[in-house]
């Protein structure tokens, strides 16, 4: 076996030139999926961040049949005392769930006493939120500093676009005027405490208030809740941690024998999780113009040497080298030129990731204009990425393999 | 049995529309350790006669017995082993592996044929090659070696496997008369010493001289050594 790689690369160094483009194309290819999948992967994980982290969380628990009115902001699809109690219980006694935050979504009109608009808002526990979605404060102006709580009761976080339309400033008196579940109206006055700014997705344009002004403006009698965010310990097990809490949830049917709750990841909640599909699409194309390079350069490059080697593999099978030999010698020299390329490839790729670390690449997200890019990637990616390399390289080797194998030595000694 | 024996064999080629009649009833039978030469011009059917008996063609007609094996009967895989474990092959281009140094080519054929031992490798190929006089040119590559000492490194070559019978041909085409001739006696030499058949083809009265026993071969045909241009020089086996 060493010796037919041996001959193999001798081969191969026997056209160096031809050898050294081919070998170059492939590791170009190698290293644009390396670079593309680090930089994109990066980007991907960083935006999953911020939408889960500032706004959305990870999962969210409704009532069944909220999210599919979630545009018409409906109170009377709200989780009860009984209601939330229940989920409560499933949740602390799952050990993957980290922390969970009720929030009531509501539509109210918001007036400065001069002018009056419609608002959405999202009612939180301000020390729970903090807890669910860390980075919500990171989106969010204030007088001063972020402070220690969010908001305190009576206060209210208006959207930027809202308070600029309206000259809204920190600190300013409003009016919110809400309808309840029955359609009788209350209105209440709060200070504006901070200013939020827009996010993508339905959810990412609304302001802030307490959850009990919210029950309060909204008459509710005994605590309600509309939404319970949630957030795991460990991000990679969400699809994990999804089924298992779907099935607990399950066991609780409504009187119409059907589920009670329903439960839904951020991917299912978020537009941004058509981007993140994008860009899944994306490194896959990747993949496959990598894959069609290595294909045509390498059976190329083999076909070239078996048209080229003729007489070469008649005195093979001549002097009764076994076709399968023959077969293996060329299968060799296509798996060395594609292992070559696929360890510089890796080589510079990494070499390339660990550059743009250094020389951070910087962008703006909404009010997060510093963001700082830093790509990785992972053993298992470049391990991936490189076995698919060396599979392509042996299948392109295939068809002039077997075609040298079957060579009649008569013919091909006769061979010009 | 004779080592090669050829009852009735023809081969015809087809070549468009037209069939080459390459060989025409050959009946022929070539002893053990004996050195053969096949003579005659060319298109004669010199180059056919050595195909069938290296088991590298199959005939048309007929039967080729081949250390009492019937070698016309061998599938594609067959002939193959046949080839490797019986017979050795010296080509007119010399053919030995660019990429391989003269060692290395001698020592193909344990390798990648008999799968022997390193150990029993080293010791085979240091002997060969001591004995065509190539041992102090072992590290060279065929593109640093003359046409004469190319042929010697293919005659080691053929002959490492100790194989029973040597094709070769038209081996001193490509060489100037005095290395031809020198190639021709290190061939009989080394028949003496490993009791090896050599067949080789040629063309060349200087090389013919040489041979033991001479077929003369002609339109596809062998004449009769009575009534053939050359000779049979049994006196000097």
């Amino acid at each position: 076996m060493i010796r037919i790689f041996q001959i193999a690369f001798r081969n191969l160094m026997r056209y160096k030139r031809r050898t050294l483009l081919t070998s170059l194309l492939i590791t170009l290819g190698l290293l644009m999926v390396i670079l593309f999948s680090g930089l994109a992967g990066s980007f991907k994980a960083m935006m999953v961040g911020q939408i889960t982290d500032s706004n959305l969380a990870q999962m969210q628990i409704h009532k069944k049949g909220y999210v599919s009115s979630i545009d018409t902001m409906p109170l009377n699809l709200t989780l009860d005392s009984k209601g939330y109690k229940n989920v409560e219980k499933i949740l602390k006694e799952n050990p993957d769930v980290q922390a969970y935050a009720p929030r009531i979504k509501l539509s109210a009109m918001l007036s400065n006493f001069t002018e009056t608009t419609n608002v959405r808002l999202n009612a939180i526990d301000p020390e729970k939120e903090i807890e669910v979605c860390p980075n919500v404060g990171e989106r969010m102006k204030f007088s001063s500093q972020v402070p220690d709580i969010l908001l305190k009761s009576g206060e209210i976080i208006i959207p930027e676009k809202l308070a600029a339309g309206m000259k809204i400033k920190i600190g300013d008196s409003v009016v919110l005027v809400a309808n309840n579940k029955d359609g009788s109206v209350n209105g209440l006055n709060f200070t504006v405490a901070g200013i939020i700014e827009s996010i993508l997705g339905p959810q990412g344009k609304e302001g802030y208030m307490h959850i009990k002004d919210a029950q309060s403006l909204l008459r509710m009698e005994k605590p309600e809740v509309i939404e319970i965010a949630l957030r795991i310990k460990k991000f990679d097990k969400l699809d994990m941690v999804y089924t298992d809490l779907k099935s607990s949830l399950a066991k609780f049917i409504n009187k119409k024998g059907r589920p009670a709750f329903e439960i839904h990841t951020w991917d299912e909640l978020s537009p941004f999780s058509n981007i993140a599909r994008m860009i899944d699409f994306m490194t896959i194309t990747m993949k496959l113009i990598m894959i069609a390079i290595v294909l045509i350069s390498i059976l190329n490059v083999m076909m070239m040497s078996v048209y080229e080697r003729v007489r070469e593999i008649g005195t093979m099978s001549a002097i009764g080298t076994a076709p399968g030999k023959i077969m293996g010698l060329f299968l060799a020299e296509g798996l060395s030129l594609g292992l070559i390329s696929a360890l510089a490839g890796n080589i510079i790729g990494v070499f390339g990731i660990y550059i743009l670390n250094i020389y951070k690449i910087r962008f703006a997200f909404g009010r997060m204009d510093n963001l700082l890019l830093s790509p990785t990637i992972s053993f298992f990616e470049l391990v991936w990425v490189s076995a698919i390399v060396l599979l392509v390289s042996v299948f392109a080797s295939l068809q002039p393999a077997y075609k040298a194998s079957k060579m009649e030595p008569v013919d091909a000694l006769g061979h010009v | 049995m004779a080592l090669v024996q050829i009852e009735n064999v023809s081969k015809t080629y087809q070549t468009g529309e037209v069939q080459v009649k390459a060989l025409l009833d050959v009946n022929l039978s070539i002893d053990e350790a004996s050195f053969v030469a096949f003579v005659g011009p060319s298109g004669s059917g010199k180059t056919t006669m050595l195909n069938l008996i290296g088991c590298l063609d199959k005939p048309t007609k007929g039967k080729v017995f081949v250390c009492e094996e019937q070698v016309d009967a061998f599938d594609r895989r067959q002939r193959a082993a046949f080839r490797g474990s019986t017979l050795g092959f010296i080509f007119q281009a010399f053919n030995l592996f660019p990429v391989l140094t003269t060692y290395e080519n001698v020592e193909y054929p344990l390798v990648m044929i008999k799968n022997e031992s390193m150990s029993k490798r080293k010791e085979m190929v240091a002997k060969v090659l001591e004995s065509v006089g190539m041992l102090d040119q072992k590290y060279k590559f065929p593109d640093q070696l003359s046409g004469g000492q190319k042929q010697r490194v293919a005659v080691a070559r053929a002959l490492v496997t100790r194989p029973k019978l040597v094709m070769a041909d038209e081996p001193t085409a490509n060489l100037d008369k005095k290395s031809a001739v020198n190639v021709i006696r290190l061939m009989r030499t080394m028949r003496d010493e490993f009791k090896t058949t050599f067949i080789f083809s040629t063309h060349d009265p200087g090389v013919m001289e040489e041979a033991e026993v001479i077929h003369t071969l002609e339109d596809g045909k062998l004449l009769d050594p009575k009534n053939s241009p050359t000779f049979v020089q049994e006196e000097k086996k």
